[in-house]
């Protein structure tokens, strides 16, 4: 079976990212610049399922502007066979990126749809839950074991009480969590290979898609700062300050 | 206006949550008109029905959404959501599982835990792990929303009297099935609503030295939290994660026990009223948002802090 896995480019995790002065969002010049994490957990797992003989095409895609393309070659060194970037330099919000992969997934026909949980930089969490919406597809989100057997999918999904297992008719779209495993590391000759794999650019046109966004955002601000606060030498202190001085115990 | 918040309950309650999420609803301003979907959930619609502000109850009591499937719960609310200017549910696991599908199927942008109300098409909400708070408008006809309950208030669980209506709406997509769950048991507070929350991160050294932290935590009467390292190493279960990708809270008193400080732990407690920071090493992070910090070693302040407290 086909696999279509969804990815974005996003500031690196480790950035700690500063509001603009202006407030129009956050500084994003000369930032170092990634692979969603919970993309890249998406792209590790439909790269196992291949090696297992269970997937037998993993398509990555992207919406976002053309340097979006080093993060398609990182997936693709990571095991991914071919590359579409649906190329724009508008910031795409969830609705418009879940019908564009709506597109392409009718083009496609996956069985398997994989996709982060989240975005680390828009925190939504939505486009995959969106996408099966948009095509009746069931949905296991934030996965921690993902199993394919019977032409079904089996998923243990990391919930607030704990984890709950569904199963899932085919196509099913799956959102990753992190503990559904450690992505490897791009090797040297599987860089070099992937600049050779096929990358296909299209227009969210192509889609028929035109409205991207209906959220606008009026302003985007620092979070209000914690004053510092004091180390305090004994523990004897430290219970005398939380009774006394934060009365919180 | 009127307002339809989708409630989280396990048939018998209404989980704190929903309370928060309808302190939401009151500061957008309407009718607010209460979801209880589950199966076998009549206690839930009547505790739902006394609190306060609530005008009416929709109870959609159907097996197919007995385990809240997400398939079938969205298909639910987005046909009864079409006659509301705002749908809103907690942002737990379950709201945010089904929601963004209701938003979908009704082509509108959901808009993910807001934390204030600014106007009734005007919201704010943390992007980047916290590290930024964004006000947004939508431009979209129904407001989908989910709301970070740390950001409201807790309405009043009594004082309402609203009537309960039976919805006999039966939603069953077929495309997917409850295989089974696995719920940790704990006498101790849910984290998501305890007042005071103890966290231990990889410095904890493995799962059996929790104990000491349970122990502190059940003298204090908190809730037992973990950073995503302490998860990932297996010394506690996934449930216990705080930060960006795991619950967000908001306690009065925050422990966090041999836990570096990284953004993504930070994004999940920083508005806690009072953090405490136990860590050998003074240059952690933590320390930065901590009141009061304490630089040692977390197995001998941990067992004296519990003597002394
Ligand atoms: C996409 C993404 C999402 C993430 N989401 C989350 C999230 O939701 N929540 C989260 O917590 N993390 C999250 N992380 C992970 C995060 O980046 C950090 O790796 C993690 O928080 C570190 O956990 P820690 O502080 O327990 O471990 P460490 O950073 O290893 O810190 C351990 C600390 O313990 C101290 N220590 C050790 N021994 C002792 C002792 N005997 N006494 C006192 N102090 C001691 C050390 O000095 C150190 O400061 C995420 C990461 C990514 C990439
Ligand atoms: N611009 C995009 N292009 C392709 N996939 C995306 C894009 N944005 C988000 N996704 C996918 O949707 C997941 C959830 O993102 P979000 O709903 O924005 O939090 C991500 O982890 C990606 O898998």
């Amino acid at each position: 079976m086909k696999a279509l896995v969804a990815v974005k480019r996003v500031v690196d995790y480790n950035v700690k990212v500063r509001v603009k002065a202006d407030k129009t969002g956050v500084e994003l010049a000369n930032v170092k610049m990634a692979l969603n994490p919970f993309d890249e957990i998406a792209v590790e797992e439909a790269v196992r399922l291949k090696e297992k003989g269970v997937v037998s095409e993993i398509i990555v895609a992207t919406v976002g502007p053309a340097t979006a393309q080093e993060q398609l070659r990182t997936a693709l060194a990571l095991g991914a066979d071919r590359a579409i970037l649906v190329q724009t330099d508008e910031d795409a919000q969830p609705l418009a990126i879940a019908k564009i992969l709506k597109g392409i997934v009718d083009a496609e026909k996956p069985e398997l749809i994989i996709l982060g949980k989240q975005a680390i930089d828009g925190d939504n969490n939505q486009t995959g839950q969106m996408l099966a919406a948009l095509g009746g597809f069931a949905q296991g989100t934030f996965a921690s074991v993902v199993k394919l057997e019977g032409g079904k999918a089996q998923v243990t999904r990391e919930i607030d009480g704990g984890l709950q297992t569904v199963e899932l008719n085919l196509p099913a779209v799956v959102t990753t969590d992190l503990r559904l495993n450690e992505p490897r590391y791009a090797s040297l000759p599987n860089i070099m290979k992937a600049k050779k794999k096929p990358l296909d650019t299209k227009t969210p046109g192509d889609f028929g898609v035109s409205a991207l966004t209906s959220v606008k955002t009026l302003k985007v601000e620092p979070p209000a700062e914690r004053k510092a606060g004091i180390v305090v030498k004994t523990v004897e202190e430290l219970v005398e300050k939380l009774k006394n001085e934060a009365k919180v115990i | 206006m009127s307002i339809l918040v989708y409630a989280e309950h396990d048939n018998a309650s209404i989980k704190g949550a929903t309370l928060n999420t309808i302190t939401a609803a009151k500061a957008i301003g309407g009718d607010i008109h209460v979801l209880v979907a589950g199966q076998g959930a009549q206690a839930a619609a009547d505790a739902a029905a006394k609190i306060d502000g609530v005008s009416k109850v929709l109870l959609a009591d159907n097996a197919a959404y007995g385990h809240q499937l997400a398939e079938n719960v969205s298909a639910l609310v987005a046909e009864l959501g079409k006659g509301y200017s705002h749908i809103l549910a907690p942002a737990t696991t379950n709201g945010k599982n089904f929601l963004p599908r209701v938003a979908a199927l009704l082509d509108v942008n959901q808009i993910s835990e807001i934390t204030k109300v600014v106007s009734p098409d005007t919201f704010e909400r943390p992007i980047y792990a916290g590290n930024a708070i964004a006000t947004v408008q939508s431009t979209d006809a129904i407001k989908v929303l989910t709301v970070r309950p740390t950001g409201f208030d807790a309405a009043a669980a009594t004082g309402g009297s609203a009537a309960v209506e039976a919805v006999a709406v039966a939603k069953d997509a077929g495309t997917s099935k409850f295989v089974g769950e696995e719920l940790a048991k704990s006498d101790r507070p849910e984290l998501a609503g305890a007042k005071i929350v103890v966290s231990g991160g990889r410095g904890m050294g493995n799962g059996d030295n929790f104990k000491i932290l349970y122990s502190l935590a059940d003298k204090l009467g908190a809730a037992v939290g973990a950073s995503r390292a302490a998860v990932d190493a297996g010394f506690v279960p996934n449930d216990m994660q705080v930060g960006q990708t795991g619950k967000v809270v908001a306690p009065q008193l925050y422990v966090a026990v041999g836990i570096s400080g990284a953004i993504q732990h930070l994004a999940g407690m920083k508005d806690s009223k009072v953090i405490v920071a136990i860590n050998k090493d003074a240059e952690a992070p933590i320390f930065s948002v901590a009141d009061y910090g304490i630089v040692g070693d977390l197995f001998d302040i941990v067992p004296q802090l519990e003597k002394l407290v």
